[in-house]
């Protein structure tokens, strides 16, 4: 099939969207409520475009390409339609970009630097603010939702808890838990998907760091709560952990579970233990690996010659891969002669 | 099992004892063989939608029968193919009445031709339209009309499940579909091996919470499966992917109640009636400043002359006809001018206005183009479900607009800036709702652009409807009877008797009880300025 999109043809596959079409062309069209991951919804309409023949804009997340399609993304006709909505949007959010912890990486705003639209035609009533910080690790602001509904369906469709929706009607709709009870109230069960998914400042991780996105860089790491490996990017502040976001080119496609996605605290907590230690005198003191594994392989085969094989038993963790798990078990198997070996799953 | 030879005993010694009664209650005639309301107001109304309403019981189902019903239900299943029903709509031309006016024949065909194992046809009796009872009447009056028109639509495109979706706010409604079911089911009109044909259909109700949004066919779908009414985007055709992804035809509550009588007596027939394009009749809600107010069914193409005077009786109390309102939330103001424009799809649609489901609200003098521009914007502002941005954000600034404009706080830019918004909202919002949202603005401001300068430049409402706009002033023809001093509820009128009174301008609350007191005639003492 054939598509002409800004006058220049291009092969697609049936049942692709314009929007689809125009991504692989390498044409950029500002979305804020489409995730790949998820099922199209055409609330922003941000991604609006102009068909030949067709009497109004559409939205290309929503639109299929059909053979010979005439397409036009950035017609004049096309930027007024996004500079409108952009327009609409903004004159309903608060201009706080100033203290906003979403700045620089928030999808608002870049659009209405694009697009050149400052603070709103239409300033007038605001929709009443609703907030909930019950949750122990992110805020939700209803003055800073756009109502895109990505927290909503990425809840729904990927995370499967369904733990929030929609409430009232209009100008008036709210992202929010059944009968307004609140996160901590809803079966949330705070992975924070939604935070991630959020275009804008609206849902927030309590962050107890100040940073800006544009201080920071990415680090690619694996997580190491447990063994399924999820990809994440670390946020990182000269040499400080600030936020942790979901991996997209991984097979956790973009989300996380709580641990992954709030705890990472402990990365500089002071608590944290770097060197080994060992106890000497009734006291822990800091030593080197080469002590360390020493003690232990000295102190394993005082026990077996002492007390036997089933004097020992195992118990391994959770936080690692399969592959450590096997060697675990191995070990006291092969090594210790035992079988007691067990694994904190099993609580 | 329901038989033609038990149908037609019901018939046979039901019917004459049936007309007879009416007749002897001087409520119906004879119109060659059909019997018709009687009565001035109904000579020039054609009823096939209705035809039934007032005349049978609709809580026995024997006198439905005796009036033909589920007769084009037996001559389908056993003589014609479903392919064969289809081609019947098909012909008929009959146009869907729940206000796009989409060719129901095309629709069941696209769901016919669809390969699938599971297909459903809904009845959308939301009718969320402010002061619309069209769909109402016909199912408190007539429900097994729509169950026929159901049970034929369900046989045409290979379905054996469907749904009336009504809204709970009609209890009655809901009532006479109860019972209307429960008894078909028992002589055999609904449930397994109808007429002994092996052809299975039911029917059954869900309730809406009459929210306008889920009227939307897409949006019914999501509240029938549980979720928020909030509209689907349009991807596919839900003749293709409806409910459950399952191919499923909607269709309006007067739409189906046309589809048996259609079956019955042929396309021919029906394409006598109405417009070439428009054939058949509509039913409309005649409301408002109308001196005969109520439900008529007339044929496509009557004029709105012949509806609003020779039916309604003109604009109400001697007033002077200004306008109409057609097509509800979503429709436009005909001005007086255009008063002999018939109705059908494309006339109405050349004058910028709709069909839509029938709502005819009729407005005289006193009314203010603007401030029914914002009547009817505040209901769409109160209905959009809140999903995409246009409509949301834009509804509601075009309602702030209108509303400082009627409060004599409008200034330059508002008329272009209402032109821009009506633009926008209309071409980019998602659904019906949004795109028709704008209509009532922006008919009103091709027809009464000088009403809304007024209103900005001059501080004034030439309807003299706009409260913050006008004052009431007594002239010098006061008689001092005191009667507008005694009926102001904030006592600001004083004076003497027979003295000229004076109403304290700083204190009076425009409510207009002096005006509609003051016994001067001919003109009335107190003026509205
Ligand atoms: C906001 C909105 C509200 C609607 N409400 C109704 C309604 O109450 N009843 C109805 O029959 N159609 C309603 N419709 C039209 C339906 O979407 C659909 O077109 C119709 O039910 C199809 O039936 P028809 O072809 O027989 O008219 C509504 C449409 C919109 C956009
Ligand atoms: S944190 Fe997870 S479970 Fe809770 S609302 Fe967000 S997506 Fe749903
Ligand atoms: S909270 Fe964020 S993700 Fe959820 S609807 Fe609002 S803007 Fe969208
Ligand atoms: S146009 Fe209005 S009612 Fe329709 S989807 Fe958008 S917000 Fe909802």
């Amino acid at each position: 099939m054939q598509v002409t999109i800004n006058g220049k043809n291009y092969d697609v596959e049936k049942n692709t969207t314009i929007l689809k079409a125009c991504k692989d062309a390498g044409i950029e069209i500002p979305t804020l409520c489409h995730d790949d991951r998820l099922s199209p919804s055409g609330a922003c309409r941000l991604c609006l475009v102009e068909v030949e023949g067709w009497k109004n804009l559409h939205t290309s997340c929503t639109a299929i390409c059909k053979d010979n399609m005439v397409i036009q993304t950035h017609s004049d006709k096309v930027i007024k339609g996004r500079q409108e909505v952009l327009d609409l949007l903004i004159s309903n959010h608060p201009l706080e970009c100033l203290t906003c912890e979403k700045s620089g990486a928030c999808k608002l705003q870049d659009y209405c630097y694009e697009y050149g639209i400052t603070e709103g035609t239409y300033r007038w009533e605001m929709k009443k603010p609703y907030f909930d910080s019950s949750n122990p690790f992110y805020n939700f602001d209803s003055r800073k939702c756009i109502l895109c509904g990505l927290c909503v369906r990425v809840c729904d469709e990927l995370q499967g808890t369904s733990a929030i929706g929609f409430e009232n009607r209009g100008f008036e709709t709210n992202v929010a838990t059944p009968f307004n009870e609140g996160l901590i109230n809803s079966t949330c069960v705070s992975c924070g998907n939604c935070v991630s998914v959020c275009p804008v400042g609206a849902l927030e991780p309590k962050s107890k760091e100040k940073f800006r996105y544009w201080e920071t860089r990415d680090v690619r790491t694996t997580c190491s709560y447990c063994g399924v490996g999820c990809q994440m990017d670390l946020v990182v502040k000269g040499n400080k952990v600030v936020d942790v976001k979901p991996a997209f080119d991984a097979l956790n496609e973009g989300l996380l579970c709580v641990k992954g996605k709030f705890s990472y605290n402990f990365l500089s907590h002071p608590d944290r233990l770097k060197r080994p230690m060992v106890k000497k005198d009734g006291v822990f003191v800091e030593t080197s690996w080469e002590e360390a594994y020493n003690l232990i392989v000295n102190k394993m085969k005082s026990v077996k010659e002492y007390y036997g094989s089933e004097a020992f038993a195992g118990l391994t963790s959770a936080r690692c891969t399969n592959e450590e798990n096997y060697l675990f078990q191995k070990m006291f198997r092969a090594v210790l002669g035992t079988n007691n070996v067990d694994h904190c799953a099993r609580l | 099992m329901m038989t033609k030879e038990r149908m037609d005993s019901i018939k046979e010694v039901l019917k004459p004892k049936i007309v007879e009664k009416l007749i002897g209650e001087d409520k119906v005639e004879l119109r060659g063989d059909e019997v018709v309301l009687k009565g001035e107001y109904y000579k020039k109304q054609v009823r096939i939608a209705l035809k039934n309403c007032d005349i049978v019981d609709p809580t026995n189902i024997e006198e439905y029968i005796a009036f033909d019903g589920y007769y084009a239900l037996y001559d389908s299943l056993t003589k014609k193919k479903p392919g064969d029903i289809v081609e019947e709509i098909k012909n008929s031309l009959l146009r869907g009445r729940g206000g796009a006016g989409f060719p129901t024949g095309r629709k069941w065909d696209e769901a016919y031709r669809y390969q699938a194992d599971k297909k459903y046809i809904i009845c959308n009796a939301d009718e969320g339209d402010p002061g619309a009872f069209m769909d109402r009447s016909i199912l408190e009056k007539d429900p097994h009309s729509v169950l026929e028109g159901m049970a034929l639509g369900g046989y045409a495109i290979g379905s054996d499940q469907g749904y009336i979706y009504v809204r709970a706010e009609y209890p009655m409604a809901v009532k006479r579909l109860e019972i209307a079911i429960k008894q078909a089911r028992e002589y055999g009109l609904l449930g397994e091996n109808i007429f002994g044909t092996g052809f299975n259909f039911d029917i059954e109700l869900r309730l809406g919470s009459g929210a306008f949004v889920c009227g939307e066919g897409t949006a019914l779908m999501e509240s029938i499966e549980g979720r928020r009414g909030m509209p689907r985007p349009k991807i596919h055709r839900t003749a293709h992917v409806g409910l459950w992804g399952k191919p499923t035809i909607i269709n309006n509550v007067e739409t189906l109640a046309n589809v048996p009588v259609i079956i019955n007596k042929g396309y021919e027939w029906f394409r006598g009636i109405g417009t070439e394009e428009s054939p058949g009749t509509k039913v409309f809600a005649l409301v408002g400043k109308v001196e005969n107010a109520g439900l008529v069914e007339v044929p496509m193409g009557m004029t709105l002359r012949e509806i609003i005077f020779d039916i309604g009786g003109g604009a109400q109390d001697g007033k002077e006809y200004k306008a109409v309102q057609t097509g509800g939330p979503s429709g436009g103001c005909i001005p007086a001018d255009l008063i002999d424009t018939p109705v059908d799809f494309e006339s109405l649609g050349k004058i910028w206005s709709i069909m839509g489901s029938g709502g005819m609200v009729v407005m005289d003098e006193n009314t203010c183009m603007v401030d029914i521009a914002k009547f009817f914007l505040d209901f769409s502002v109160e209905e959009s479900c809140g999903k995409c941005v246009p409509c949301r954000e834009g509804t509601k600034r075009m309602y702030e607009i209108l509303d400082r404009i009627t409060k004599g706080e409008g200034v330059e830019g508002d008329i272009e800036r209402l032109e821009e918004l009506s633009e926008t909202v209309s071409s980019a919002s998602l659904c019906g709702l949004g795109q028709t949202a704008p209509n009532p603005v922006i008919t009103t401001l091709k027809y009464y652009r000088h009403e809304y300068e007024d209103h900005i430049h001059n501080k004034s409402c030439p309807a003299k409807s706009c409260k913050p706009l006008i004052k009431y002033f007594i002239e010098d023809t006061c008689i001092g009877c005191t009667r507008c001093a005694k009926a102001c509820p904030v006592s600001c009128i004083s004076g003497k008797v027979k003295e000229l009174h004076v109403i304290d301008q700083s204190m009076c609350i425009k409510c207009g009880a002096c005006y509609d007191v003051c016994p001067v005639k001919p003109i009335k003492a107190v003026s509205i300025i």
